[in-house]
C-alpha cells in the first residue's frame, strides 16, 4: 500500500516525528516523503496531526523525536526563518497580512534588503513572479480591499518572493468561493510545472482527487498510507482517513411539520459598510423542519443570521417568532424566547481563553440552576458542564481546559451542545461544519436532525451545497441578499440551484412553493 | 563578520510557570536599570537598595509607614483590577481618590455634630460616591459617544487636582490656618481611629482587605463578575449572549472609582484630618495603583501583596531622598521603570526571543 521512494529522491523526508502536548500526542511517529515537483496532499480528520506535522516542518513546533531531511541533508529547524532559508514556506488558514498596507508593502515587509523600502526593484520582481505563476493581483491595492482569494495570492507571492521552493498550504480552499478554489488549484499546477513542490493539507476528498499527485493519509497522529492519487478512490481514502466506513447516507426520518415558528417578512438589513446586505427577504420556518439557505458566502447570510438573532439592527421588515413580533427585541429577550444561535463566525459565540465550563454557561448563567440570585452556583456549573461533555462526547482533559485548546470538531460540538441543551424552538445554525472533517461533520449533522425530530424549527445557513441539500426539507438560494428561489429539497435541481447561486436565474415570485402545508 | 541577531517568535505553547517567571525576571531587570540610574546619580546602587529595603521593611517604624501607605494602594489597586478585567482602562484613579477626599470632607462639614459611629460611615459613603461619580464620567462618555476612557479618565485627574486646590485656597480655607491652604481640622468624630502610636488607620485597612476579598468573590462567584470577565475577554461574545455592555462598563468604573474615593477618604480622615492641597494628600497613589493592579496580574487578592510591596517602595524611596540627598522624583522614576518592565514582560508570555548567530 505504501509507495516508498528512495529517500535521496525525496525533497522532504520526515521520519518518526513525535510531538507531544500536555495530555495529547499530536504526532506519534509520523512519516512523510515528498517528491520534488509534486502536489502532495496531506489528508486526515481534524486532530489527525496534519497541521502539527507541518508546523514541525516549518519550525514552529520542535519535535520530541524524529528526523527531518531536506534535499537529502539532515536538518534541525528552529524557526520559520530557518525553514524559509531551507526554501520551505507555509501559508496558514488565517492569512497574516497587514490590512492597511499595500500588496507590495506586505510582500517586502520584514526583509532587510536596504534601509529604504526597495519598492521599485520589488515591484518588478513581484510582477515577474505574478506573471510566471498566474497570480493576478494589483500590487498597489490595500489588503482590506482584496477578496480572500486575492489575499491568498498575496501570501503565495510573499512566499515565492522569499525564494520558497516547497510550499505548505493549510486548508487553502476553506476561505475561498468555489470559483476561487478552482483558480487556486490551477495556480498550484502551474507552480509544480515550474519545479516547485506543494504540500496541501486538506480534509476534502474531492480536492485530493482533483489536484494531488500523491496523498498521505494521517490518522491519530500517525501516517497511515501514502498512495498515488491516480490509483485510489474517494471511498478508499475515506476509509483510511476515518478507519471505518463513512456514513455518507443520512438517516433522515420523516417528521411531521408543526406550527410556523419563524416568519420573516420583507426584511432589509445593512452591512457594516452601510450597504444593503439583505433585501426584501421573506421566509417561514415550521416546527420539525430544516429550512436551508444555500448560496456563496458573502451574499447577506451573515447579516441575515445576525438580524434574526438580534445582533444587527433591521432597517425595515418584520421578524416574528412563535407569533410574537421580535423585530426590535434585544438579544437577551430573543435567547429567552427560545432562539438558539450557532453563528458562522464561531469565535463570536465563545471566549477562547476561558474554560469550557465558563463557555458552556454563556447563555444560561443568569437563570436557575446556574444563576442563583446574584451568584453563579459552581456546583451546578460542574454538573451541567460535565453532563454536556459526556452527552455530546466532547473530547477534553476536563471542564477547566481553555476552550481554544480543543480541536475544531470538539469546539463546534461544544458550541452546538450549548445551544441545543436549552431546547430552543428556533435554532439558527450557520456554516455548522465548515472546517470540520468527515467524522465531526457526521456528528453535527445527526445532532441537527435530532433537533428536527424533537420539533425544533431549524434555519440552516450553509455555503456547502451538499450539506444544505442533504439536511434541508426546504431550501432557498440567496444571492446578493435576495432569495432567488425556494424548493422542497428533494425536488431541487442542481442545475437550477447552481444558476441561482450565481445570480443567473430567479424563480418567478409565487407563494405556494414556500410553505409546506402542515400535514 | 556576522553579528548575532535577535529574533522575536510567537510561542505556540507556554509552560505554566512562564507568567510567574517573566514577572520575576522583569522585576530583576527593573532593579538592574534602577541600579544604573543610581550609579549615574553617583550613588552606590547596593547601598541605595539596602537603604530602601531597610527604610520600607527593615524597622518597626518603616513597617508602620509602609502599612499606612499600603491602605490607599490596596483600595485603589483592587478597584483597578476590576476595571482592567472588564477592559475599562481607568487611568484616573488619582483623580477619583481626590474627589473622594473632597466628598468625605464635605460630609464632615455638613454634619459636624454627628457622632463618630454615624459620621465616619457617612464620610466613607461620601468618599465612595465622589470617586464613583468621577469615574462615571469617562464611562458614560465611552458608552454613549465612544470616547476613549484612557484619555478622559487621565484628564479628569487634573480637573480633580484643580478642584481640591480651589477649595483649600478658596471657600474651604480654614480660619485658624495662618494662611496655609488647608481646611480647618475635622471634628474629632471625623477622625478614623489609628493603632496606638502609629498612623495606621486600621478600620480603613480592614475595609480594604475586606473589599479585596469581596471583589475577588464578585469576579469568581457572581453573575456580574462572569459578565465582566466575558466582556473583558471577548466583547463580541458578550453582545452575542445579550449582556448589557453599558451597564457592565458603568458598573466596573463606578466600583473602581468608588474604591479610589474610599482611599481618598482614608487619607483625609485617617492621616491629615483635613483637606490639603492634592500633592499633600496623595503622592500619586492612584497612579501607583496601576502598577499594583498589573503586578498582581489583575487578581484582587494578589493586589493586597503588591500594594504592600509598592507601599514599602514609597517609604524606602522617601528614606533615601533624605539620607542620600536624591531628588524627589526618584520614587516616580522607580515606579515608572517597574511598570515599564512589567508591562513589557507580557510580551514574553506570547513571544520568545532567539539569538541567531
Amino acid at each position: 500500500m505504501t509507495s516508498a521512494l528512495p529517500a535521496d529522491q525525496a525533497t522532504v523526508v520526515l521520519r518518526g516525528i513525535v510531538k507531544r502536548f500536555p495530555g495529547v500526542t499530536a504526532n506519534d511517529g509520523a512519516n512523510l516523503e515528498v517528491q520534488k515537483g509534486e502536489i502532495h496532499a496531506l489528508l486526515g480528520e481534524n486532530g489527525a496531526g496534519k497541521t502539527s506535522l507541518m508546523n514541525v516542518l516549518y519550525g514552529i513546533y520542535h519535535p520530541e523525536e524524529g528526523e527531518i531531511r531536506v534535499n537529502g541533508r539532515h536538518v534541525t529547524i528552529h524557526s520559520p526563518q530557518d525553514a524559509i532559508r531551507l526554501g520551505i514556506g507555509m501559508i496558514h488558514q488565517q492569512f497574516r497580512l497587514v490590512q492597511t498596507h499595500s500588496v507590495i508593502e506586505n510582500i517586502i515587509l520584514g526583509l532587510k534588503e536596504s534601509f529604504f523600502l526597495p519598492e521599485k526593484a520589488a515591484r518588478a520582481r513581484i510582477l515577474e513572479l505574478a506573471e510566471k505563476y498566474g497570480l493576478k493581483v494589483d500590487p498597489d491595492a490595500r489588503i482590506w480591499q482584496l477578496s480572500a482569494g486575492e489575499q491568498q495570492r498575496v501570501e503565495i507571492l510573499k512566499a515565492l518572493y522569499r525564494g520558497v521552493k516547497i510550499l505548505i498550504m493549510d486548508e487553502p480552499t476553506s476561505m475561498l468561493t468555489p470559483g476561487e478554489a478552482m483558480e487556486l488549484l490551477h495556480i498550484l499546477r502551474r507552480m509544480t510545472a515550474e519545479g516547485l513542490t506543494v504540500i496541501f493539507i486538506t480534509h476534502k476528498l474531492e480536492e485530493v482527487v482533483e489536484v494531488s499527485d500523491r496523498v498521505t493519509v494521517m490518522r491519530q497522529g500517525k501516517s497511515i498510507a501514502t498512495l498515488e492519487t491516480a490509483q485510489t478512490t474517494q471511498s478508499e481514502l475515506a476509509q483510511l482517513m476515518v478507519g471505518r466506513d463513512v456514513l455518507f447516507h443520512l438517516d433522515k426520518k420523516a417528521v411531521e411539520t408543526g406550527a410556523e415558528v419563524l416568519k420573516v417578512e420583507g426584511l432589509n438589513v445593512l452591512s457594516d459598510k452601510g450597504l444593503p446586505a439583505v433585501v426584501n427577504l421573506s421566509l417561514e420556518v415550521r416546527a420539525g423542519e430544516i429550512f436551508g439557505i444555500a448560496g456563496v458566502s458573502g451574499n447577506g447570510q451573515r447579516e441575515l443570521e445576525e438580524a434574526i438573532s438580534g445582533l444587527r439592527p433591521v432597517s425595515s421588515g418584520r421578524i416574528v417568532v412563535n407569533g410574537q413580533d421580535i423585530t426590535l427585541s434585544p438579544p437577551r429577550a430573543r435567547i429567552e424566547r427560545g432562539i438558539g444561535f450557532v453563528p458562522g463566525e464561531r469565535w463570536m459565540a465563545l471566549i477562547p481563553s476561558m474554560s469550557i465550563a465558563d463557555n458552556m454557561i454563556l447563555k444560561n448563567y443568569s437563570r436557575p440552576p446556574i444563576g442563583n440570585g446574584p451568584f453563579i452556583d459552581r456546583q451546578a456549573v460542574a454538573t451541567y458542564t460535565d453532563g454536556l461533555i459526556r452527552e455530546y462526547a466532547i473530547s477534553t482533559p476536563d471542564r477547566h481546559t481553555p476552550i481554544k485548546r480543543l480541536s475544531g470538531g470538539n469546539i463546534q460540538r461544544a458550541l452546538l451542545a450549548r445551544e441545543i441543551s436549552e431546547k430552543p424552538s428556533l435554532l439558527i445554525v450557520a456554516q455548522p461544519t465548515s472546517g470540520l472533517d468527515v467524522g465531526a461533520t457526521e456528528t453535527i449533522w445527526n445532532l441537527l436532525l435530532e433537533e428536527r425530530a424533537r420539533g425544533a424549527a431549524v434555519l440552516l445557513i450553509s455555503d456547502d451545497l451538499k450539506e444544505a441539500l442533504s439536511l434541508s426539507d426546504r431550501l432557498a438560494v440567496i444571492f446578493e441578499g435576495q432569495i432567488m428561489g425556494q424548493f422542497a429539497a428533494r425536488e431541487a435541481s442542481l442545475e437550477q440551484i447552481g444558476l441561482m447561486m450565481a445570480g443567473a436565474l430567479r424563480q418567478p415570485v409565487s407563494n405556494e412553493t414556500s410553505a409546506g402545508e402542515p400535514a | 563578520m556576522k553579528l548575532p541577531r535577535i529574533r522575536i517568535e510567537k510561542r505556540l505553547s507556554s509552560p505554566r510557570w512562564l507568567p510567574a517567571a517573566s514577572l520575576l525576571v522583569s522585576l530583576a531587570l527593573a532593579m538592574l536599570s534602577i541600579a544604573i540610574i543610581f550609579a549615574a546619580l553617583g550613588v552606590d546602587p547596593l547601598v541605595a537598595f539596602q537603604r530602601i529595603f531597610r527604610g520600607g521593611f527593615g524597622s518597626v517604624y518603616g513597617l508602620q509607614e509602609t502599612i499606612t501607605k499600603t491602605i490607599p494602594l490596596i483600595l485603589a489597586g483592587v478597584g483597578l483590577t476590576l476595571a482592567f478585567k472588564g477592559r475599562m482602562y481607568n487611568i484616573g484613579a488619582e483623580g477619583q481618590l481626590l474627589i473622594g477626599a473632597i466628598f468625605a470632607t464635605g460630609v464632615s462639614r455638613l454634619f459636624p455634630d454627628w457622632p463618630a459611629f454615624l459620621l465616619l460611615p457617612a464620610m466613607f459613603l461620601g468618599g465612595f460616591v465622589g470617586g464613583a461619580l468621577w469615574a462615571a464620567i469617562p464611562a458614560v462618555l465611552k458608552t454613549r459617544f465612544r470616547v476613549d476612557e484612557v484619555l478622559t479618565s487621565l484628564m479628569l485627574v487634573y480637573v480633580a487636582n484643580e478642584a481640591v486646590k480651589f477649595l483649600v485656597y478658596g471657600p474651604w480655607r480654614g480660619s485658624d490656618t495662618r494662611g496655609f491652604p488647608i481646611t480647618d481640622e475635622f471634628p474629632a468624630a471625623a477622625h478614623i481611629p489609628t493603632l496606638l502610636g502609629t498612623r495606621i488607620h486600621y478600620p480603613t485597612l480592614l475595609l480594604a482587605i475586606l473589599l479585596a476579598i469581596l471583589i475577588y468573590l464578585l469576579l469568581t462567584r457572581t453573575k456580574l463578575g462572569y459578565e465582566i470577565r466575558v466582556t473583558g475577554e471577548n466583547p463580541d461574545a458578550s453582545r452575542y449572549a445579550g449582556m448589557d455592555y453599558q451597564k457592565i462598563a458603568l458598573l466596573v468604573m463606578i466600583i473602581s472609582g468608588g474604591l479610589a474615593g474610599l482611599a481618598g477618604m482614608g487619607e483625609v480622615a485617617g492621616i491629615h484630618f483635613r483637606l490639603r492641597p492634592p500633592e499633600a494628600i496623595s503622592p500619586g497613589y492612584g497612579f501607583t495603583a496601576i502598577i499594583v493592579a498589573w503586578l498582581a496580574r489583575l487578581n484582587p487578592l494578589a493586589a493586597i501583596l503588591t500594594a504592600f510591596l509598592l507601599g514599602g517602595l514609597l517609604v524606602g524611596g522617601d528614606a533615601i531622598q533624605i539620607a542620600l540627598n536624591l531628588p524627589a522624583a526618584t520614587v516616580q522614576i522607580f515606579n515608572g521603570v517597574i511598570l515599564l518592565f512589567v508591562i513589557a514582560s507580557e510580551l514574553f508570555n506570547q513571544y520568545k526571543l532567539r539569538l541567531e548567530v
